[in-house]
C-alpha cells in the first residue's frame, strides 16, 4: 500500500471536493424540475386512473354524466333555435316598422323639397330636412336622420355621424334608378363615444340628396340579451334538474342491484343463509325471488353433501372402532400364542408366526385406510410445529435403521450444515420420510440409499435416492397411485400396505408441498419432498434438483413427474444438470 | 374365594365380551384380579362393589358413554382409569383425559402394551419413605398421601399426587413434558405430551388460589413446568 494508493482512496471517499461534486450539485439542481415534472405525471395519472375506475365501477355516475351531457347537448341546441328565431322576429319587425317610417320621412321630406320656402337654397333645405325630420323622431331617439349628397359641392346633414352610414349602402342607393326606391341594411351608429348595433333604411331624395334613417337597435340588444340569459337559466335549471331526475331513477335501480350484488357476496363468501328482500312484483322483485330461490337450492344442496360427509366420516369412525375391537382382541390371542410357540409343533409354530405377521400387515393396512379416507373426508388436520429439517430426517433415517439393517443397506444421509427449520406438522412429516426411505430401501437392490436435505429462502426440501431398478416412462405419476406395484410378478419383501405413497402425498399436498417422483430404468430413482418454510405460504421452487445432478450431467433425460403445484417439466435433465453444476442447490421450477 | 395375595384388582368396563374375556386372559396371567361389565349403566354398580385398584374403561359403550362413567367414578374417587379408545382422533382423547382418566391406550395394542400401562398406574403400592414436601403454602405428606393447604386437605387423585411429588422434589428444575412423562407415566418413548398438559390444569383447579395464575405449578414458556416459589 502506498501513499498513492491513499490518495486516490481519499479522492473517491469524498466526492464533495473536486469536479465530480458540481457535477453532481448540478445534477441535483437539474432533477429538482424533473422531479417536479415526474410528481406531477404521477398526481395526474392516479388522479385519471381514480377516475376511471369510478366511471367503470359506477353504474350510476354513467348514467348520470350521460344525461348530464345529452341533456346538455339538447338544450344548447334547442337553445340556439329559440334564440334565432326570436331574433328572427325581432329583426323583421323592426325592418317593417323601418322602411314605414322612412317613407314617411321620405314623403316629408320630397313635400319640404317642393313646398318649401324657394328663397332657401338645397342647402338650407337638407338642413331643415334634418331638423324637421329628427323631430318626429322624438326625444326617444326612435331613429337618427342623415341627409347626404349625392354629387359633390354639396353639405350633408346628421344626427349622429355620417361614417354610421356604410359605404355599401350608399353604393346602391346612388345609382338606384327610381327616387324613393329603398335599401335596408345594419351597420353600426357611431356619434361621438356613442356605439351601437343599427338598421339603416337608404333612398334617394332628389337628384341631389339621399335620405338615410338609422335604427338604434338597443331595444332588440337588450330584448334578445333577455331571451338568451333566460334560455341559458332554463336550460342550466333544466339540466341540472334532468341528472338529478336520472341520480333518482338509476337510484332505484342500482340500489336494489347493489343490495343483490351485496347479497351474492354474502352468499358467495359462505353465508348460505344470506336473503334478499322482495318488495312488490316489478322486475327487481323477480330477481330478489329467482335469487332466494339459487339461495334455497344452494343451501339444501350445501346441507345435503355436509350429512353426506358427515355420515362418511362417521361411518369411518365406525369402521374404525368395530374393526379395532375384534383386531384388539385377535391380536392379543395371537401374541400369547407367539410368545408360546416354541411349545407347539413346528407347522403350528409356523402357523402362529405368520398369523402374527399378517396381523401386523393387517393392522397397518386398516390404519392406512382411516388415513386415507379422512384426507378424502378432508378431516385430516395439520397440528404445526417449527422443526429442523435435518432433525426430522435423522428421525426418519433412525426409525428406517432395522429394516435398513435387515436388508444390509446403508442409508447415507447429506445434510446442511447449519440448522434449516419450518413449520410442518412433524408426525405426518416423518411418516412422508420413513415411507420414502423404506420404499428407497426396499427397491434399491442392496446398493445405498442416499438421503439429501436443503433449504432456501422459501422453501425446504428431501430427496430419497435409490439406485434400483428405477421407474419406468409414466411410473413416476403410477407410483402415486393407490394399491400400486412397480412390478407385480416381484416378491413382496417387506410388504406394505400400497397406501403409502398415496397419503404421502396427501400429506404433502395437506402442507402446500410437493412430492415429486423422477426415475430411469437401471438407473434408479429419485422423491423430493418440498415444503415451504412458512405455513400457508406458496411453494414456488425447490431447493434440490429433481433429477438427480450425476445424471443430468450425462446429458441423458429422465422421467420425472411434479405433483401438486409444480409447473411441468420441472426439473428436466439439462437445466439441473446445469444448475447443479454451479453448486449450490437452487430453485429449478 | 380364595385369599391368594394379588397385584391389584382391575375393573374391565368394556361391551366386547371377547376382548373383556380376551383382556381378563392376559391380566390374570400377569396376576392381576379383574373383573367385569359390559354395560356403562351399571359400571357405577360393579365400581362400588369390587372396590377396584384401577378401571379399564373402553370409551364407547352401550347406556352410558365412557365420558360420562369416567366422570362419575372420579366424582368418587382418585382410583387410577385407563382409557380404552378406537379412535386416535385428537378431541376424543382430551376429552377422556378431561373427564379425568389418567392415562389411555390405543387399539389395537399389544398385551404388553397394556400390562405396562396398567402397572404404571399400580407401582405406587410400594410404601414410600417418610418425607413431607413444601411448595408455596402447600404441604405434602408423602408416607401419608396428603395435601393440605393451611391444614386444610385438598383431594387429589393418586396420579394428580403422582405429578405435584415429582414436582416438589426437585422445587427449582424445570421439568420437560418428556421427562414428565418418563417419571409419572413410565412412558420411555416420547409420547402425547398432552397427557401433561390436561393432567397439570386439573391439578391447578384443585391446588392453585387463582388457576388462570397458577403460583404453585409455574408453566416456563417454551420448556414445560416447575414448583412455584411463592
Amino acid at each position: 500500500m502506498t501513499d498513492d494508493d491513499d490518495t486516490r482512496h481519499a479522492s473517491v471517499a469524498q466526492p464533495d471536493g473536486g469536479p465530480g461534486a458540481a457535477r453532481s450539485r448540478w445534477h441535483r439542481i437539474a432533477a429538482f424540475p424533473l422531479r417536479c415534472y415526474l410528481t406531477a405525471q404521477r398526481g395526474a395519472r392516479a388522479l385519471v386512473r381514480a377516475v376511471h375506475s369510478r366511471w367503470r365501477r359506477s353504474l350510476q355516475l354513467r348514467v348520470v354524466t350521460t344525461t348530464l351531457l345529452i341533456s346538455a347537448l339538447v338544450t344548447a341546441v334547442l337553445g340556439f333555435f329559440l334564440v334565432q328565431q326570436v331574433l328572427t322576429g325581432l329583426l323583421d319587425a323592426k325592418r317593417e316598422a323601418a322602411l314605414n317610417d322612412h317613407k314617411t320621412g321620405l314623403d316629408t321630406a320630397v313635400s319640404i323639397m317642393q313646398e318649401g320656402d324657394q328663397s332657401t337654397d338645397q342647402d338650407g333645405r337638407a338642413k331643415e330636412i334634418t331638423t324637421e325630420l329628427s323631430n318626429h323622431s322624438g326625444t326617444t331617439g326612435l331613429y337618427e336622420v342623415v341627409i347626404l349628397p349625392t354629387v359633390g359641392g354639396l353639405r350633408g346633414y346628421a344626427t349622429v355621424e355620417e361614417s354610421s352610414v356604410p359605404q355599401r349602402l350608399r353604393d346602391e342607393v346612388r345609382p338606384s334608378p327610381e327616387l324613393g326606391e329603398q335599401y335596408v341594411t345594419y351597420t353600426q351608429i357611431v356619434d361621438d363615444d356613442y356605439r351601437a348595433p343599427g338598421l339603416v333604411v337608404g333612398a334617394r331624395l332628389s337628384n341631389t340628396y339621399e335620405l338615410y334613417y338609422l335604427f338604434p337597435l338597443d331595444h332588440e340588444q337588450q330584448m334578445l340579451d333577455l331571451v338568451q340569459n333566460t334560455v341559458f337559466f332554463v336550460g342550466t335549471v333544466l339540466i341540472l334538474l334532468l341528472a338529478v331526475i336520472a341520480y333518482i331513477v338509476t337510484r332505484q335501480v342500482v340500489n336494489p342491484v347493489r343490495a343483490a350484488a351485496g347479497s351474492a357476496e354474502r352468499l358467495a363468501a359462505g353465508d348460505l343463509s344470506e336473503r334478499m328482500k322482495v318488495r312488490g312484483e316489478d322486475d327487481l322483485a323477480r330477481l330478489a325471488l329467482s335469487f332466494n330461490d339459487m339461495a334455497g337450492n344452494l343451501q339444501e344442496k350445501i346441507r345435503e353433501l355436509e350429512e353426506l360427509s358427515q355420515v362418511q366420516r362417521q361411518f369411518a369412525s365406525d369402521v374404525s372402532h368395530e374393526l379395532r375391537t375384534p383386531l384388539t382382541t385377535i391380536r392379543m390371542a395371537g401374541d400369547l400364542l407367539y410368545e408360546d410357540r416354541d411349545e407347539l409343533e413346528p407347522h403350528m409354530g409356523r402357523s402362529v408366526e405368520l398369523l402374527q405377521s399378517q396381523l401386523e400387515r393387517f393392522e397397518e393396512l386398516l390404519a392406512d385406510l382411516l388415513e386415507i379416507s379422512r384426507h378424502d373426508a378432508g378431516a385430516a388436520t395439520l397440528s404445526m410445529e417449527r422443526v429442523d429439517v435435518r432433525d426430522a430426517v435423522m428421525k426418519a433415517v433412525g426409525d428406517a435403521e432395522q429394516i435398513a439393517e435387515k436388508s444390509g443397506i446403508k442409508v447415507v444421509m447429506r445434510l446442511p450444515a447449519e440448522p434449516c427449520t419450518a413449520e410442518f406438522d412433524a408426525r405426518r412429516i416423518n411418516r412422508i420420510l420413513r415411507n420414502l426411505i423404506v420404499n428407497a430401501i426396499e427397491h434399491s437392490e442392496g446398493k445405498d440409499v442416499i438421503v439429501t436435505a436443503a433449504g432456501d429462502r422459501d422453501a425446504v426440501a428431501v430427496g430419497v435416492r435409490d439406485f434400483g431398478v428405477g421407474l419406468k416412462e409414466g411410473e413416476e405419476h403410477l407410483c402415486f397411485d393407490r394399491f400400486w406395484r412397480a412390478d407385480p410378478a416381484r416378491a413382496r419383501t417387506t410388504g406394505g400396505t400400497g397406501l403409502g405413497l398415496a397419503i404421502a402425498k396427501e400429506d404433502a399436498q395437506l402442507h402446500g408441498g410437493w412430492l415429486q417422483a423422477w426415475g430411469m430404468p437401471g438407473k434408479g430413482s429419485q422423491f423430493r419432498l418440498s415444503l415451504p418454510r412458512r405455513e400457508g405460504q406458496e411453494l414456488r421452487g425447490s431447493p434440490l434438483p429433481l433429477a438427480p445432478p450425476e445424471m443430468a450431467t450425462g446429458r441423458v433425460r429422465g422421467f420425472s413427474a411434479t405433483m401438486g403445484e409444480g409447473a411441468p417439466g420441472a426439473g428436466s435433465a439439462d437445466t439441473v444438470g446445469e444448475r447443479a453444476e454451479a453448486g449450490a442447490p437452487e430453485e429449478v421450477s | 374365594m380364595p385369599d391368594t395375595p394379588m397385584k391389584g384388582r382391575v375393573l374391565v368396563v368394556d361391551d366386547d365380551l371377547a376382548l373383556a374375556e380376551m383382556l381378563g386372559i392376559v391380566l390374570r396371567g400377569e396376576g392381576f384380579e379383574p373383573s367385569f361389565v359390559h354395560d356403562g349403566d351399571k359400571a357405577m354398580e360393579a365400581f362400588r362393589e369390587t372396590k377396584p385398584d384401577l378401571v379399564l374403561l373402553d370409551l364407547m359403550l352401550p347406556g352410558a358413554d365412557g365420558i360420562d362413567v369416567c366422570r362419575q367414578i372420579r366424582a368418587e374417587s382418585g382410583v387410577p382409569i385407563v382409557m380404552l379408545t378406537a379412535k386416535s382422533d385428537t378431541v376424543d382423547i382430551v376429552l377422556g383425559l378431561e373427564s379425568g382418566a389418567d392415562d389411555y391406550i390405543v387399539k389395537p395394542f399389544k398385551p404388553k402394551e397394556l400390562v405396562a400401562r396398567v402397572r404404571v398406574r399400580l407401582r405406587r403400592t410400594e410404601e414410600p419413605a417418610p418425607e413431607v414436601l413444601q411448595i408455596g403454602d402447600i404441604t405434602i405428606d408423602v408416607a401419608g398421601h396428603s395435601v393440605r393447604r393451611d391444614g386444610e386437605p385438598i383431594s387429589l387423585t393418586p396420579l394428580e399426587f403422582d405429578l405435584l411429588v415429582a414436582l416438589a422434589r426437585k422445587p427449582r428444575q424445570v421439568f420437560t413434558r418428556e421427562v414428565l412423562l418418563e417419571q409419572v407415566w413410565g412412558y420411555r418413548h416420547a409420547a402425547d405430551t398432552r397427557l401433561v398438559n390436561v393432567h397439570v390444569q386439573r391439578l391447578r383447579a384443585k391446588i392453585e388460589k387463582d388457576p388462570e395464575h397458577p403460583e404453585v405449578v409455574v408453566t416456563v414458556r417454551g420448556v414445560g413446568y416447575k414448583a412455584g416459589t411463592a
